[in-house]
Order: structure tokens, then sequence, then C-alpha cells
């Protein structure tokens, strides 16, 4: 499955969904299927994009968050799996699109190439409820059954290693910041 | 020598003031009766992580959501957490209250803690994190207000540095 693939299949609910992208191809990618002011793109910070998402969805348990993450950067964050666990907040949708490769920076092989699985490292630290998808279509229904009944998901996708042909946004990152900012705000007044 | 409840009470208390909602942290010992307070705190959620890094991701979503939080970990761990203060925090501009116990100080019987101690307000002077160290005698809720206030306004993160005076009852020398 190409990973532009998977956020095609899922476009219409990312759309009304506060999201959190991690760096490089996934940000290029959803972004070039639109930008919206819910979409946050973490443009560093590699790893913290679930904690960002952690944070979110504790201080708005009325609005359902959903992390795109990915095996490189979950890889320098492994704790966060059992934070995650802990705290489970069911508006919380994790999305790990796992290429076995750090594609972004020219496709270094990352640790689940030889064996590593992030998903039994999900079910382990206790995450409530850990989907996996190979194919679009699996992907779509893991993304349905997650946001149709609320319990705090990791999904790991499997994705092939290929990324953009251009990982530019054409938005400055503070931009996107005080964009993003501003609609949150907006939703807690209107609330 | 135990850690000051006393001094844990009104660090409390000037969270309160400060109308602290999510406090994420990372225990220690000099934190475990302030920690001990805000999770018996119905209107406060504490979060604790596994590593301090995971705080600055949390500071930055809970200051996205507009809700108040402060980031409680040891010296050690805010030198862990450099990386995500500079490339998240100072990056995008995100106001993150810190609140680190200072370990390896005055009055420090630890050999392990010192060299840490040594870095520390180098290292956040380095990275242009402003800083106050308090004192036993110190208002506590005008200083963590403070504190608040210039993260907010500077976008940027802030440190309150907890000293020994302030978490220990050392015996008498």
């Amino acid at each position: 499955m190409l990973r532009v693939d998977a956020l095609r299949e899922i476009y219409p609910e990312l759309e009304q969904h506060i999201v959190v992208t991690i760096m490089g191809a996934v940000a290029a990618e959803l972004y070039a299927l639109g930008h919206r002011p819910n979409f946050f793109y973490m443009e560093h910070s590699m790893g913290l994009a679930s904690s960002l998402g952690l944070g979110l969805a504790l201080a708005l348990p009325g609005r359902q968050v959903v992390v795109l993450d990915g095996d490189g950067s979950l890889l320098m964050n492994l704790g966060t799996l059992t934070t995650l666990a802990r705290y489970r907040p069911p508006n919380l949708l994790h999305i790990v699109f796992d290429n076995s490769s750090l594609v972004s920076v020219g496709g270094f092989p990352t640790a689940t190439a030889s064996g590593t699985n992030l998903a039994e490292m999900a079910r382990a630290a206790g995450v409530p409820r850990v989907l996996e998808a190979e194919t679009p279509a699996q992907f779509r229904t893991a993304v349905t059954q997650a946001l149709a009944r609320p319990v705090m998901t990791t999904l790991v996708a499997r994705v092939e290693a290929s990324g953009p042909a251009s990982y530019r946004l054409d938005l400055d990152l503070l931009e996107n910041r005080f964009q993003f900012k501003r609609y949150l705000d907006s939703l807690r007044s209107s609330s | 020598m135990p850690v000051s409840l006393e001094g844990a009470r009104r660090i409390y208390e000037a969270l309160k003031a400060c109308d602290i909602k999510l406090v994420s942290a990372l225990p220690e010992t000099w934190l475990v009766p302030l920690l001990r307070l805000v999770e018996a705190d119905q209107e406060m959620r504490l979060v604790q992580v596994a590593r301090e890094e995971e705080s600055i991701g949390i500071a930055a979503g809970a200051y996205f959501a507009g809700l108040p939080s402060i980031h409680v970990m040891q010296n050690h761990g805010f030198l862990a957490a450099i990386n995500p203060l500079v490339s998240l925090a100072m990056l995008y501009k995100i106001p993150v209250l810190l609140l680190i116990s200072y370990r390896g100080s005055w009055g420090e019987r630890d050999p392990w803690q010192t060299q840490g101690g040594l870095l520390t307000e180098p290292v956040l002077r380095a990275l242009t994190i402003p800083y106050y160290c308090l004192r036993r005698e110190d208002d506590l809720t005008r200083r963590l207000k403070e504190a608040q206030a210039l993260a907010l306004s500077a976008l940027h993160p802030v440190a309150v540095l907890l000293t020994r005076e302030v978490l220990w009852e050392d015996e008498e020398p």
C-alpha cells in the first residue's frame, strides 16, 4: 500500500478532526491532498507527535484527535506507547505508517526491517486497541472502526518505502502554528 | 532529612493560584509530595511520562488546546529534554512552564547529582530560557504567576527552579 493512497482513503474523516502529523513524507502528502486549519505538521522533534496528540486529546475530550506517526519517529520515543496506554484518551487515534525505512532522509532501514513489531509493542505497552492494516481497504475499515467506538487506538499500517517528489510545504511553520492555534481557540469559543 | 511537606504544599497552592489544570511529570524524590497533592486534586490532571521529552510535546498540545499546564522534572530531566525545547517549543514559539528540581546545587550531598547541578544554569542561559531560583522566603504564588505570564507573552519556555531550601528539610549542620 502507498501511504498517499491510505491518506486519500481517510481524507474525508481527517478533514473533520484535529490532525497532527510527523515531518517529511506524511506531512507533504497530507498537505498535497488539501491543507486545512485543523492540520498541524510537526516539522521536527521526531517522536513527539503522539505526545502532542496526547496533550490535545486530554485537553479537548469532546474532540477527536488523529496523530499520523511513522516507524522512525515512534522508535525515537517508544516510551510514548506506555504513556498513551496509561492515560488512553478515548478520543485519540494514533496511526503509525510503517515503511521500515527512514525514507525522508534517504532510506536507511529502521529496526522494523529486521523484525521489530510496533503493533506487538503497542499491545504489550497496554494500548487498549491495536489494529493493523496492509491494504487501503483494511486501512479504511480500521479507521472507521476506531472512530466509531471511542477507545484509544494505535493503528499500524504497512506502507511502501516511497515518498513524494517534494517535501516542501507552501506554508511557513509558524503560519501553520498560529493558524492551528486560532482554529482550536475558535472551537472553544463556539462550544 | 525528609522532603519538605510544607514546601510541597506551598508550591501546590501556587499552582492552584495559576489555574494549572494539567501537570506532566517524571517523579523524583524531591517532587513526590508535590505530585501526590496534584494527583489527589480532582481539578488537576497528572500525566506521568516515561521520559521528560514527552512533557514538551504534551505541553504543546495543552497550549494549543488552551489548557494551562506546567511540566515538572528534575534538572537532569531538563537536560534530557533540550532537543524538544529547541526544536518544538522554541522553533514553534510555544510557551512552556517548567518546574525543575535543582539537584546538585548548594548543600547537595549526593555526588551523582553534582555535574548536572553545575550545568543547569549555564544550559538554561545558553538556551535563552529565562529562569528564577525560588527561595524559601519568596512569595511562591507571585513568582509562579510571573513565570506563567512571561511564558505566555514571550511565547517561549520559562523555568522555575526548586532549590533545596524550598523542598528539603536539612538536619542542623
